[in-house]
């Protein structure tokens, strides 16, 4: 009878509180869409950023945005999957050089994301010089993503049975071959769910990008590489911190087109998955 | 005893300190089917996988002594190990298809050492001739992954075939199957002794008996008895043979 009791309570508990963290986050994604919705229209898409709320647009920080996070992922994917591959194919694993890369990526995957900004300021925008330019912007969110990425990527690969490796070996397959050829495709779904996850932490991501100089208020969309940005989330920093009540709300519909952006990202990662998967 | 293809000379293979393998020396003929038998832990799989080279991959492991193959030495400095196993193909013990279609299964090795084909024809052959054709020759573009254990291991043969070796090697590849699919392999393999030198490990004396033309038996790394299954099973010479194959150890 005790034990009947507990089973029951222990159902309701877990399921009580499922359901009270998902209506937290239902009530708050309710209270921003119905602030947003009235801003949130094709004006305020194509319009630049001004001093009336009326008027206010987010065209350049969503260009900003797509920049960014295309150059983040030009510059992290390669280098984490090669090094992915490399410390899983390649290195030997118990050499204390590669322990302690291996602790160290780890590590890396950990730190507060303000200190990769410091770093960007130090090494891209002052050093390489840079400026508060999309290049600085992306190096700096790809190092900040690249240990998230070389992990995901291991955990993929490792997953591959080495079964796998040995028939295409037997077949006298060049080592390049079996790792391009049968672990690479074998690995992608799990990489590819890393490198999204990562892509929207990236997106996400406002002190770096701060550090590194992302524009309060910028006239105009970037047209290369170069040029100075901001990002959605800097913008909306910026307009839930003025006192006019009317920039809470664009702040809200800002909210709302960086949700949409991460909804739509996560519905490609799970197109992709399925789409390799069909050989599961 | 046809024209021996593959020549072992000598060979002692070891794991670190431990022997696995101890002076072995003998031959395996062209165009027939040669079991090893042995309880297990005595080194059927180290030695077969010594023969095209997929030891190489076991840390700690050193051979002494030869492996001809053609004449030649596969473990001399000048030898691509690649092309090796190109020429010996290997089915393993578990089924390992490739986790791609069945076609690409069978294309695959020929793709990569740069082989032109006839794809469609390569594929239709090789599944002919591994007995898989007509179960699958409606879905050659589904997961190899959706077959049943006995066609996987099939596929693998099939795989094998269309690299176009000589020999094939086969550890104990009908140990994880179900007895029906068992006597297909086993059927199998009588067709394909035709095109080629077929060695296979087996743990399981009745199917040397019905499969092979000569057995070896190995008991702790020695080569025990060496020659015809037939007399192998009937007359053997030494009495460690016949205590094994009557069931008194194993
Ligand atoms: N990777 C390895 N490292 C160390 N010892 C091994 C390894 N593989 C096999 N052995 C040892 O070598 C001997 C022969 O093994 P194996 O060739 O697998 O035997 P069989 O295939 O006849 O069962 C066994 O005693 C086994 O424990
Ligand atoms: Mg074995």
């Amino acid at each position: 009878m005790n034990r009947r009791l507990m089973d029951r309570s222990f159902y309701w508990f877990c399921k009580s509180m499922t359901w009270m963290a998902l209506g937290i986050l239902l009530i708050l994604i309710f209270h921003i869409c119905r602030q947003g919705c009235e801003y949130l229209d094709w004006q305020f898409l194509s319009s630049l950023p001004s001093r009336s709320p009326e008027k206010a647009g987010i065209k350049t920080a969503l260009a900003g945005t797509v920049w960014i996070i295309c150059f983040t992922a030009l510059f992290a994917i390669p280098f984490g999957i090669a090094t992915a591959l490399y410390l899983e194919e390649y290195a030997p694993k118990r050499h204390p050089f590669v322990r302690l890369l291996q602790i160290n990526i780890a590590n890396l995957a950990g730190m507060p994301s303000i200190i990769y900004g410091l770093l960007g300021l130090t090494i891209f925008v002052r050093s390489l010089g840079f400026e508060r330019s999309i290049l600085a912007g992306s190096l700096t969110l790809a190092l900040l993503i690249l240990p998230v990425i070389v992990i995901a990527s291991q955990e993929a690969i490792k997953a591959v049975p080495d079964s796998i490796r040995f028939a295409a070996y037997a077949m006298g397959a060049r080592r390049y071959q079996v790792v391009l050829g049968q672990v690479l495709p074998s690995a992608i779904p799990g990489i590819m769910t890393g490198i999204i996850l990562s892509i929207s932490r990236a997106i996400g991501e406002t002190a770096p990008l701060i550090i590194v100089g992302a524009m309060s208020y910028i006239a105009y969309t970037p047209e290369s590489i170069f040029d100075m940005f901001t990002v959605l989330p800097v913008q909306i920093y910026n307009w839930a911190g003025r006192p006019k009540e009317e920039f809470h709300a664009i702040a809200a519909a800002g909210i709302m087109v960086l949700l949409l952006l991460l909804l739509s990202l996560n519905f490609i990662a799970v197109t992709i998955r399925s789409r390799y998967q069909r050989y599961k | 005893m046809t024209e021996p293809i593959i020549k072992i000379e000598d060979l002692s293979i070891y794991y670190g300190e431990k022997r696995a393998i101890n002076q072995v020396s003998m031959d395996f003929c062209n165009n027939e089917v040669t079991a090893i038998i042995g309880p297990s832990g005595c080194g059927k799989s180290t030695l077969l996988r010594s023969i095209n080279r997929m030891n190489d991959f076991v840390v700690g492991l050193r051979n002494e002594g030869k492996v001809l193959y053609r004449d030649k030495n596969i473990y001399a400095e000048d030898i691509d190990e690649s092309e090796i196993r190109r020429n010996i193909g290997m089915v393993f013990q578990k089924p390992n298809p490739f986790p791609k279609s069945i076609y690409d299964n069978i294309t695959w090795g020929p793709k990569i050492n740069g082989y032109k084909e006839d794809w469609e024809k390569l594929v239709e052959e090789s599944l002919k001739r591994a007995a898989l054709w007509d179960e699958v020759k409606d879905r050659l573009h589904s997961s190899a992954l959706e077959l049943s254990g006995g066609q996987q291991q099939r596929l693998c043969i099939a795989r094998a075939i269309a690299m176009r070796p000589e020999v094939i090697l086969m550890d104990e590849p009908c140990s994880a199957l179900d007895p029906k699919a068992t006597f297909k392999i086993e059927d199998l393999i009588h067709e394909l002794k035709e095109s080629y030198s077929i060695l296979i490990v087996t743990h399981n004396m009745q199917q040397a008996a019905r499969v092979s033309d000569r057995t070896a038996f190995f008991y702790l790394g020695d080569l025990i008895e060496y020659g015809p299954t037939k007399q192998i099973f009937e007359l053997p010479k030494k009495d460690q043979t016949q205590d094994y194959i009557q069931g008194k150890f194993g």
